[in-house]
């Protein structure tokens, strides 16, 4: 019983955070741009989230006749069921987790190589030359991040001796991981933000060069789930971040650590609509360069480092 | 590395910034007096109107939109009849405003006539007339040029001598 109660709270905590950010990054990005974002709609422009979701809703759900029909269907689907079920492996508080699987890390590298795929089938799907180029730059630029994005995971492993991440988040009681660990919380920041393609790493999307990518011919509420599942995607590489090298739900107690868990994982949102408002995007060899010529060496020597302390100090 | 760690804290000071938005319709944007926003006839200080039905707006008007008929009132004075302005067309260029030689017909700095239906944006003479003299205050048309309505007599006007003797002797 308790168990219905702990799903529940994380879904809903977390499909809340989804829906909340179509407010927050409005109104965060139009607070960096010099303007307001909505605020018309309900108390501060709350409302807008609710006025979205019945637009998407009311939208003519369109599936192209010249489109491989299931697969197009299926595609956002896809996306959805990959991160929300990462989401039931990390753990919100001491015993707020669905499940403590002892292969944490690899469950959750698993499902975001799934997660390529939703992109590139939504783009093959589409029959659509541009769709089509997104959908190969896509998988190509999270092919490469997703190479490094495991291997940065691994000083974390190594000094935590675990894969669970209840049990990282229990050997970071003596220090988080962020100071040790830099290089490889950096790298695998670089790599959430390609994995999410998210600015500046969203040359799939691209909106002003690609005419929206993978998804441009998806409307109504299958655009809505990629939409929500880029949300998601943020959430859950911010959470993870916040998880693996900044304590998850640890911190003072005079809060209930569920509360320091989301703070942290909101710092992290915050921070990946700051690099949305702040940085251009990069050519996309320029993107694929810095992946395989600077982070996946960078990823290899922080594990080559952190493997040689460790046995120094064993 | 470090450059776009400056470009986001940089983007990250514009927190403090004020922020650009006129939040219409709570607050209104300055338009300036010349601004070119809804026609309007205008009256001289006698509270008579100033039209005289030139047609002279009508043919400035680029698209045609004002449409009038001249008449005369029991004095000889000319009016316009009915006088239509469809400002569904109009492109508040301000030709007629330029055009117009008694300053009836001025723009001002009004722009919030939206309406539901296409043909309630046909203002006629009676929404187009108002009480007062507009943007030219002063300014009487029969004072200055025009036929003798009474206001003035040959060569009483401003700006204007009074006409010559040419069979006297005297300078």
């Amino acid at each position: 019983m308790k168990y219905l109660f702990i799903i529940a709270g994380v879904l809903l905590i977390v499909l809340s955070i989804a829906a909340g950010l179509i407010w927050v990054e409005r109104r965060l990005l139009s607070v960096w741009q010099d303007r307001l974002g909505p605020n018309r709609v309900g108390p501060f422009g709350l409302g807008q989230v609710v006025a979205d979701t019945i637009k998407l809703f009311f939208k003519e759900d369109w599936v192209p006749p010249f489109s491989d029909r299931p697969v197009f269907v299926m595609a956002p689907g896809l996306l959805m069921i990959t991160i929300l079920l990462t989401f039931a492996v990390i753990p919100f508080g001491p015993n707020f987790y669905v499940f403590d699987s002892n292969i944490g890390i690899l469950f959750f590298l698993g499902n975001s190589s799934l997660g390529v795929y939703s992109i590139v089938l939504g783009g093959w799907a589409s029959n659509n030359k541009y769709s089509l180029i997104g959908a190969m730059r896509a998988s190509a630029q999270m092919l490469t991040y997703e190479v490094f994005m495991g291997l940065s995971l691994m000083g974390v492993v190594m000094m935590a001796d675990s894969f669970s991440f209840c049990r990282i988040v229990e050997a970071q009681k003596g220090g988080w991981f962020f100071v040790p660990q830099f290089v490889g919380f950096l790298v695998f920041f670089i790599a959430g933000i390609a994995e999410t393609h998210r600015l500046p790493f969203d040359l799939p999307e691209a909106e002003g060069e690609l005419i929206a990518g993978y998804h441009s011919e998806y409307s109504g509420m299958k655009f809505g789930m990629f939409f929500v599942g880029e949300y998601l995607g943020i959430t859950l590489i911010s959470a993870i971040i916040a998880t693996l090298f900044f304590g998850g739900w640890l911190g003072p107690s005079f809060l209930p650590p569920v509360f320091w868990f989301l703070f942290k994982t909101f710092f992290f949102i915050c921070v990946f609509i700051l690099l949305r408002a702040s940085l251009p995007r990069p050519r996309y060899d320029q993107l694929m360069e810095l992946g395989w010529k600077v982070l996946l060496p960078l990823s290899l020597l922080n594990i080559l480092i952190t493997g040689a302390i460790l046995i120094f100090l064993k | 590395m470090l450059s776009i760690l400056r470009s986001m804290w940089l983007t990250f000071l514009h927190v403090f910034h004020k922020t650009e938005t006129v939040e219409y319709p709570e607050v209104k944007p300055y338009l300036a007096p010349r601004y070119r926003g809804r026609i309007v006839l205008t009256r001289d200080e006698e509270m008579k109107e100033r039209c005289v039905a030139c047609y002279l707006c009508a043919a400035a008007c680029p698209v045609d939109c004002i449409s009038l008929q001249a008449a005369e009132n029991e004095e000889g004075r000319r009016y316009p009849e009915f006088f239509r302005i469809n400002f569904s067309r109009c492109i508040f260029c301000g030709f007629c405003e330029d055009a117009c030689p008694t300053y009836a017909i001025q723009l001002i700095p009004d722009f919030e006539m939206a309406e539901y239906d296409r043909q309630s944006m046909v203002y006629e003479k009676e929404h187009l007339l108002i009480s007062g003299e507009g943007k030219y205050s002063g300014y009487n048309f029969y004072k200055n040029a025009g036929v003798d309505m009474g206001v003035k007599g040959k060569g009483e006007g401003e700006n204007e001598e009074t006409p010559v003797d040419v069979k006297e002797l005297m300078p």
